[in-house]
């Protein structure tokens, strides 16, 4: 039944092509035809349901860095299942794409959550504000250059911040957690050690006193 | 209920609500915020509101105050350091949780467990929404004003929760899948305990319904509230018991059957209307088709293995054989070390939750490290309907609502 569809959007739509995926059908689609792949597969293929969307960070100074990724699912023709995939454009600061809100209302909160984490600006987005990290915080958490103990940034809440001088710290990591490295074996590189970027050669401890210190 | 009942979209209804009232009825909109520490809000959830007098206008969820980033800390793990977390997402039913993770690896490394593992893994998934449905049930019937109800759902629980610590050890964060198996085998006469729990629970559980399927007081606060149509329903992404009881019937046990759940034959109940008392309705249907699979499993259930034993770089062999034999020693030292090696490639699995469906999308350059490990959560999606539904509605409604689309912030916030 996937096979179907995949030839009727192949014969629609000549610029689809396969994308290698482990278990279902999976298309790479040019930027361009998104919404429109998308318009069609929701209207003439059934596929009712938005599960997901999410992006693929794929390091920096990849080309595309961002891959927009999207996962439909239909109701009406049990188990039957697509993943179209989409490159962002714009540049590796500020990558954009197309919204499906207009498509699937549920859509609103998958690109707001994925604005948050990767900072992709969705075009036509009604509301675009971060969803899972606060208002008014830097950073993009997901994308890879972000380490995984965080990055020190100011509280939140300003009258908080100024009463007591705490702020956001970088999780003390000495110890763990255990870690190997992603891709081939390697054992010299793959052993587990701790993954203490909070703290290295590179970048001095921080003075914890310092931190910790909270007026009385 | 055979009679036809129309109920007002209720946009519609808050419009015609604010045009009725006289001009000198006419008021300032309050805004109120409810949560993120409320009995009613499950958790951490932060309703932002602005009414008039004591009817919504707008409700905006705000989410995100049990942010842990798990997905971020999956990149820097190996598949088997992440199940602890998977634990921790839909923190009532972590042997689902569990569960789905690893099918999901097990899909990617194009790997099948025998018959036994996934015998054990459906007994133990249906046994999680047993417990995840009580909880749910006894935590909406409380915010509509029955306390009991949640005593007798949390005496039930217990009695799960007494079962899953012999089998895994822990009565909450049970961890207790592994990619490619699972971490021991059922413990001696475990299985009739199970069984001699579910003949006690059958009697108990119609006890609970009947506490509430045709109480007047519960009927009242949630028969034609916080419905949600069928279209609405779809649009939204919303999944599971809040999905099917607006009258879709998606149960991807049925459609998209995995670990051998086409072996058992069960029920799926749907509302018709999408109403809170639909949603109770169905959930409440679903524990008694529960309680029939893991009759079912535990009747025919298989022997053989009960972990993959071909997979030798994936799934660590058990610790008698890893103590006393050099080849299993190294195998074990490997794949604590390195991981599970996983070949490259991207996978969507998707299991059907107690709370709807749960997807992981994984994405593995090969290795023992997944590449990007993405978290389609329930809950999340449930959640975003809110602004939809509940506009229009009392504040007393908002608490049924809440009460009865069952989410957990653990799982919407990762």
């Amino acid at each position: 039944m996937s096979v179907e569809v995949l030839t009727a959007l192949k014969a629609k739509f000549p610029q689809v092509s396969d994308r290698p995926s482990a278990d279902h059908p999976a298309v790479d689609v040019p930027r361009a035809d998104l919404v429109e792949v998308l318009r069609y597969l929701r209207d003439e293929h059934a596929f009712d349901l938005l599960m997901d969307l999410t992006a693929i960070d794929w390091a920096q100074c990849a080309s595309p860095r961002f891959t927009m990724v999207y996962h439909l699912l239909s109701t009406t023709r049990a188990g039957s299942y697509m993943r179209v995939a989409v490159a962002c454009a714009g540049s590796e600061i500020e990558p954009t794409s197309p919204s499906v809100v207009h498509l699937w209302a549920g859509a609103n909160w998958h690109e707001r959550e994925c604005f948050d984490m990767f900072g992709i600006k969705f075009e036509g987005h009604p509301d675009l504000r971060r969803i899972l990290m606060w208002d008014g915080y830097p950073y993009h958490p997901l994308r890879k250059e972000f380490p995984l103990a965080g990055i020190e940034t100011v509280l939140p809440v300003a009258d908080i911040a100024e009463e007591t001088g705490a702020k956001v710290i970088a999780a003390p990591m000495a110890g763990g957690p255990f870690v190997a490295i992603s891709g081939e074996i390697n054992l010299t590189e793959a052993e587990p050690r701790a993954k203490d970027e909070s703290w290295s050669d590179r970048a001095a401890r921080p003075d914890q006193t310092a931190l910790r210190q909270v007026k009385e | 209920m055979a009679t036809e009942f129309t109920y007002p979209d209720s946009a519609a209804k808050a419009a015609g609500a604010a045009q009725a009232a006289p001009a000198e009825f006419q008021t300032e909109k309050m805004s109120l915020s409810m949560g993120p520490s409320h009995p009613s809000t499950h958790g951490v959830l932060r309703l932002q509101m602005e009414l008039d007098g004591e009817i919504l206008t707008k409700a905006d969820p705000v989410v995100g105050y049990l942010h842990r980033g798990d997905e971020k800390i999956a990149e820097n793990m190996t598949y088997n350091q992440f199940v602890p977390y998977t634990d921790r997402l839909d923190y009532l039913a972590p042997l689902a949780n569990n569960m789905a993770y690893a099918i999901a690896v097990e899909r990617l490394a194009k790997l099948e467990v025998p018959e036994r593992c996934q015998a054990i893994r459906v007994l133990t998934a249906e046994m999680a929404r047993l417990s995840s449905h009580m909880m749910g049930l006894g935590a909406f019937a409380l915010d509509v004003g029955a306390w009991s109800v949640l005593l007798y759902a949390l005496e039930e629980r217990e009695k799960l929760y007494k079962l899953f610590e012999e089998l895994t050890g822990a009565r909450f964060t049970t961890s207790y899948t592994r990619i490619g198996g699972v971490t021991r085998d059922v413990p001696e006469g475990w299985l009739g305990r199970v069984n001699a729990f579910c003949d006690q629970f059958l009697p108990i559980l119609e006890e609970i319904l009947n506490l509430l399927t045709r109480n007047k007081i519960f009927m009242d606060r949630t028969v034609g509230v916080g419905v949600i149509s069928k279209a609405d329903a779809l649009t939204y992404g919303l999944t599971g018991p809040n999905l099917r009881g607006s009258g879709v019937a998606l149960d991807l046990r049925k459609d998209k059957p995995y670990s051998g759940y086409q072996n058992y034959e069960f029920d799926v109940p749907v509302g018709t209307k999408g109403d809170c008392y639909d949603r109770y309705l169905v959930r409440g249907e679903e524990m008694r088709q529960s309680v029939r699979i893991i009759r079912q499993v535990i009747a025919k259930f298989p022997g053989g293995a009960w972990y993959a034993t071909d997979a030798k770089r994936i799934f660590a062999p058990p610790k008698d054989k890893i103590l006393s034999s050099m080849e299993e020693l190294i195998q074990n030292f490997m794949i604590v070390t390195e991981g599970p090696q996983i070949p490259p490639g991207e996978v969507y699995f998707e299991a059907e939750n107690p709370k709807g469906i749960l997807g992981f999308y994984i994405v593995s350059k090969g290795g023992g490290v997944p590449y990007r490990l993405k978290i389609r959560s329930p809950s999340f999606c449930n959640l975003s309907i809110i602004p939809k539904i509940s506009v229009g509605c009392l504040i007393s409604d908002v608490v049924s609502i809440l009460g009865s689309l069952d989410f957990v912030m653990g799982e919407c916030d990762r």
